[in-house]
This record gives structure tokens, C-alpha cells and sequence, in this order.
């Protein structure tokens, strides 16, 4: 019972720090709006410059809430993944899923102008996009769930990861050389990766698609919680192994599929943030677990996504290198602290 | 501090003209044997005769090519998942995923047959925890990850675990192995008095031959042809440990139960 109170207590102080980003994220960018005028504005108060009130709401809302639903969205992909594959260094863009992503969507983008000049650029819209990058990364998903049971190397299966991500640049590479320029820039739009180009409706779609990976880890906490163990003690604990496996494929395909889809890849996020979440939940149980990383997740975004608008200055860093910097020093230092290379 | 369940004993675990393998190559057959509620008993044979190809196959983990296999005179294939996790608990060769588990979280993972579909412990599950913690004296090791466990303690808690689950049989695959001599005897000598205290059915496999001699109700001799079962002192009686390895380099002597090196 003590457990339960301690972990309140911790949730309680991270959902705090949750807002505090997220208030911050509001205020702070290009043009910084005071602290006391952000809240005015969120709690529906009239400010003194009406264009602060057009700039938060039209612009920097919608980001904040992408930053929110795609840090815990990729997070908690990668924890579903690092349970799944039985490996600390497993996430989606280690393993070769935000590649898949990125097929399936060059692939309808720049494919439909190499087969044919059968679909229209109007064709590619946000959920035929979105639909594309999931399905891409479960075919890579499932490859990878492939080779994972006959290799138990947890190199090895890193390093396969590595190489579906150069087979799927290999492929783009000979799309784009195919491709007009149109659909081509269309495309390396997509992959510098952004939290900011996102309408309302767009957010609509990728909200419904993080609950939906929500609910199916939710479900999967207790079949999470018995892989553990590794797949045969949790078969002797009564689970059903293909459904509870097809399930958590599932989860984290959508995650990271859908986030992908709609903001390009975005490193690390879903590698480091499991590992971050356990220095400060103690725990293995996916009860606790799957609530925190979600909320770290997006704590942690939202701040790589203030650092990428550089406060103050008009230009904005590509999100993708911001994560980079903070994920891969998180993984050396993984390496580094090897014994205690579990997850 | 033991719990007994039943006083009468009745067979618990069957086995008729079983045969064991992959797909269509069979490892070992005509395997017959017969256990009572509480009895303790030894898989043994040469390596590669198929032991852990048995248990794996008794535990539902693998196919059986062809016999049957019978739980209180239920065939194992009428089971439902969750009714057989109920029924057997394991404990395999295969090191756990997560080392990060604490010994208390590995344990209470042991009840997952009987929690609701989120996982949360009712008082049952606690106090069916805290007595396998007791049986097992792992109470200073509680907070302990698995990672800072010896091969002993990981063993312990691992048994512990099974015992949570609270089932009719336990299978345990080499669970002496990368043991030193005291800590064998340890485990065994646990095995044996939680078989005979809670009225549950062990079933292990071993290379410990002369251990489980001097401990086990019943033994298992697999050879592939005869597969003797019978009580350690029949077996000896019968002379069925002499032809278990080549004569020429081990010996078996029946006064002492113990092998001797042909030198």
C-alpha cells in the first residue's frame, strides 16, 4: 500500500511538470508571450494583443498538442517493443519500424507517378497517408518479429533493424530518381519531421489513432507484465500467446505508424524515454509503466520542441536533430552501464 | 507453516505409452508412469535421451507424437489455457526475460492465472505470495532485483514463483545445474519436503542420479527402450542403473548407490 502512495506522489509531481511544459511550450517561441497572458489566454480571458490570442490558439496549441500526443504515443511504442523483443535498445527507429513508416509513405507519394499517373496528388491525403506509413511499418514489424524467432541475439537483431533501414532508403532512393519534383520535395517535406504542421483535423486523426494504440496496451498490461518472464513462462501462466502478441504488434504499429505518418520520423524518443521513465518509477510493472512513459514522453518532447523553436529567434531547428542530441547520448550511456543493460 | 491439503492420495498425473519428439522424428517413446498427489519424483538418463524433451512435453510446451497424457484422468488437450496454468507450474532452464524484476514482482507474477484482466493482487494472491516467500526463506531477498541474485537464490525464487501459482504439479527442468554440491542439496531436499508437505507433485529432471536416489519417491530411468519407473530401491533391486552408462567407464554399485569411475 506504501508502494501505491509513493507512486501517486511521483505521478503527481510529473503531471505538474507535464503542465508546466506545456505552458511554456505555449509561451515561449518566435514572439514570447508573458507567462500570466498564456494562461489569460487558455482560461479564456481577453489579453491586451488579440494577435497573441491568434498565435496560441492557431498555431502554437496545435503543436504543443501534437508534441504531447507523439512524445507519449512514441514512448510508449518503444516499451511495448522493448517488452516484446526482450532488448533494451529496441524502438521504433532502432529497429527499423520509422523506416518502414517512411516507405510506406514515399511509396505513395512518389510510387503512384513511377507505376502509373493512375492517382492524383489530391488522392494523398492525411489518412491515406496515414494509412500507408502504419501499413509499412507492420510489414517491417513483422519482418522483424520474423528474424526475431530464430535469431535471440539481441545484436544481431539490432543490426537487421539497421539494415531494413537501408533496404527502405535503397528503395526510396530509386522512387525519387523515378519521381517528379513535385512529389519528391512533397516527400523530403515529410521526413525533416515536424510537430507544427498539423490542422485540427489532422490532429483529430492521429488523437483517434494514439487512444486506439492506448486502449490495445492497456489490454496487453497483463500479458506485457507475464513476457517478462520470457515467452514460455508466460504461456505457463495461461496467456495467449499469438492473440497477446498480435495485440502489442498491434499497439505499437499504430503508435509509431500514425505518429510517423503525420510528423516524419522522429528519433530516439521511443528508445530513451522507457529507459528515463525507470530511473524514476522503480518498477518492471507495466501498470505503472505504461501511464509514466506516456506522460515523460511528452514532457520530454515538449521540451525538445521549445529548444528546436530556439525562444526569441525565427528560425526553427529541425525537431528530428534536437531528439537526436539528447536520445543518442542516452543510449551511449546505456551501453557504457552494461550490467545494468536490462529493461 | 506448511499447508495440508488432502489426506487421501489420488493419481495426478498419468502417462500411457507417450512418445515424445519434433514434428515426426520421435526423441523417445513408450514412456509409461503413473503419480500420486505429493510424490517427488526424478527424470534421469544420458544427455540427449530426451528428458527435458519430456517435461517440455508434459508442460504443454511441445506436441506429443503420440500416447497421452492424463491430469486426475483428464487428457491434457481438454485443458483451457488458463484451467492448465492452474493445473502445472514451471520452472524452465531458460534464463527469465527481464533481470530487472524484482524478487517480489517475480513472484507475484506467479498468480497471473488467477488476477483480473489488469493484473491486481487480491488478499488470496498476497497471502499465497507471502507463503511461498516463507517456505522458500526468501524474506531478506524481497526487494532484491534478480540481477544481484546468486545461481542459488534465482533458483529459489524461481521455485517460490511455481509454488505461487499455487498448481497440482510442478516441472522443473535441471534445476541443480550451475549449482555447487550444497546448494543441489538445498534445493532438492526443498523440493522434496514441499512435495510431501503440501501434497503436491514434483516432477524434475536431473543428472543428479545419486541424489535423487537418496531423495526421490519414484524415478524415471529413460533409455529409450525399457524407460524404467519404479521406487529408487526397486530400480537398484532390478539392477536398472547398471546398464545406464557404458560399462567400460562407469560403474554403478548397488550397496552404496553411487557410480564408481572404471579406472
Amino acid at each position: 500500500m506504501k508502494k501505491t502512495k509513493t507512486y501517486f506522489l511521483r505521478f503527481a509531481i510529473l503531471f505538474a511538470v507535464l503542465c508546466l511544459c506545456f505552458i511554456l511550450n505555449l509561451s515561449l517561441g518566435s514572439v514570447t508571450i508573458s507567462f500570466t497572458d498564456t494562461l489569460k489566454v487558455i482560461f479564456g480571458f481577453t489579453i491586451e494583443n488579440p494577435a497573441f490570442e491568434y498565435i496560441i490558439f492557431n498555431y502554437r496549441f496545435p503543436k504543443a498538442i501534437t508534441a504531447i500526443l507523439v512524445g507519449g504515443g512514441l514512448a510508449l511504442s518503444g516499451l511495448l517493443m522493448q517488452t516484446l523483443f526482450r532488448n533494451p535498445l529496441a524502438g521504433p527507429f532502432v529497429l527499423g519500424i520509422s523506416s518502414g513508416a517512411s516507405l510506406g509513405a514515399a511509396i505513395l507519394i512518389m510510387g503512384a507517378s513511377v507505376l502509373s499517373s493512375f492517382l492524383s496528388l489530391s488522392l494523398i491525403n492525411d489518412i491515406s497517408l496515414a494509412i500507408a506509413s502504419s501499413l509499412g511499418s507492420f510489414l517491417v514489424l513483422f519482418l522483424v518479429i520474423g528474424v526475431s524467432s530464430k535469431i535471440r541475439d539481441t545484436m544481431a537483431l539490432l543490426i537487421i533493424g539497421l539494415m531494413f533501414g537501408s533496404i527502405t532508403a535503397a528503395i526510396v532512393s530509386v522512387l525519387s530518381y523515378f519521381t517528379d519534383a513535385e512529389r519528391l520535395q512533397q516527400y523530403i517535406y515529410w521526413t525533416f519531421g515536424s510537430l507544427g504542421n498539423l490542422s485540427w483535423q489532422q490532429l483529430g486523426i492521429l488523437f483517434i489513432a494514439i487512444v486506439t494504440g492506448i486502449v490495445l496496451s492497456i489490454l496487453s498490461i497483463k500479458p506485457l507484465n507475464g513476457y517478462l518472464l520470457g515467452e514460455n513462462y508466460a504461456k505457463s501462466l495461461g496467456i495467449d500467446i499469438k492473440r497477446s502478441r498480435l495485440l502489442i504488434i498491434l499497439a505499437a504499429g499504430v503508435l509509431a505508424g500514425s505518429v510517423t505518418a503525420f510528423t516524419g520520423p522522429i528519433a530516439f524518443i521511443g528508445l530513451a524515454v522507457p529507459h528515463l521513465t525507470k530511473q524514476i518509477f522503480n518498477t518492471t510493472d507495466h501498470k505503472v509503466l505504461v501511464p509514466a512513459v506516456l506522460i515523460y514522453g511528452s514532457i520530454i518532447l515538449l521540451i525538445c520542441d521549445i529548444v528546436a523553436q530556439i525562444p526569441g529567434k525565427a528560425s526553427v531547428l529541425p525537431i528530428n536533430a534536437i531528439t537526436s542530441i539528447i536520445g543518442a547520448p542516452v543510449v551511449i550511456w546505456l551501453l557504457v552501464r552494461k550490467r545494468k543493460m536490462v529493461f | 507453516m506448511f499447508i495440508i491439503k488432502n489426506t487421501d492420495k489420488h493419481i495426478t498425473l498419468e502417462i500411457k505409452d507417450l512418445c515424445v519428439g519434433y514434428k515426426t522424428t520421435a526423441v523417445c517413446s513408450n514412456i509409461s508412469f503413473k503419480l500420486n498427489q505429493g510424490e517427488f519424483m526424478a527424470i534421469v538418463g544420458v544427455n540427449g535421451i530426451g528428458k527435458s524433451t519430456l517435461l517440455r512435453t508434459i508442460g504443454n510446451f511441445q506436441p506429443k507424437i503420440a500416447g497421452s497424457i492424463l491430469f486426475e484422468g483428464k487428457p491434457q488437450t481438454d485443458f483451457t489455457p488458463i484451467d492448465f496454468s492452474k493445473k502445472v507450474s514451471v520452472v524452465l532452464t531458460e534464463p527469465i526475460a527481464s533481470k530487472n524484476l524484482t524478487v517480489i514482482e517475480l513472484i507475484a507474477l506467479g498468480r497471473q492465472p488467477y488476477t483480473n484482466w489488469i493484473g491486481n493482487l487480491s488478499s488470496t494472491d498476497q497471502s499465497k505470495i507471502n507463503e511461498a516467500i516463507q517456505i522458500l526463506e526468501l524474506h531478506a531477498l524481497k526487494q532484491k532485483k534478480c540481477y544481484e541474485l546468486s545461481d542459488g537464490q534465482l533458483q529459489r525464487v524461481l521455485i517460490a514463483r511455481a509454488l505461487a501459482q499455487d498448481t497440482d504439479i510442478i516441472l522443473l527442468d535441471e534445476p541443480t545445474t550451475h549449482l555447487d554440491l550444497f546448494h543441489k542439496v538445498q534445493i532438492l531436499k526443498l523440493l522434496k519436503s514441499i512435495a510431501h508437505h503440501t501434497n503436491k507433485t514434483i516432477v524434475f529432471t536431473s543428472h543428479e542420479i545419486e541424489m535423487a536416489i537418496q531423495l526421490c519417491d519414484k524415478i524415471l530411468i529413460l533409455d529409450g527402450h525399457q524407460n524404467s519407473f519404479e521406487t529408487p530401491s526397486k530400480l537398484i533391486e532390478n539392477k536398472a542403473f547398471e546398464s545406464l552408462f557404458p560399462s567400460n567407464t562407469v560403474v554403478f554399485d548397488s550397496r552404496s548407490g553411487a557410480f564408481r569411475i572404471q579406472k
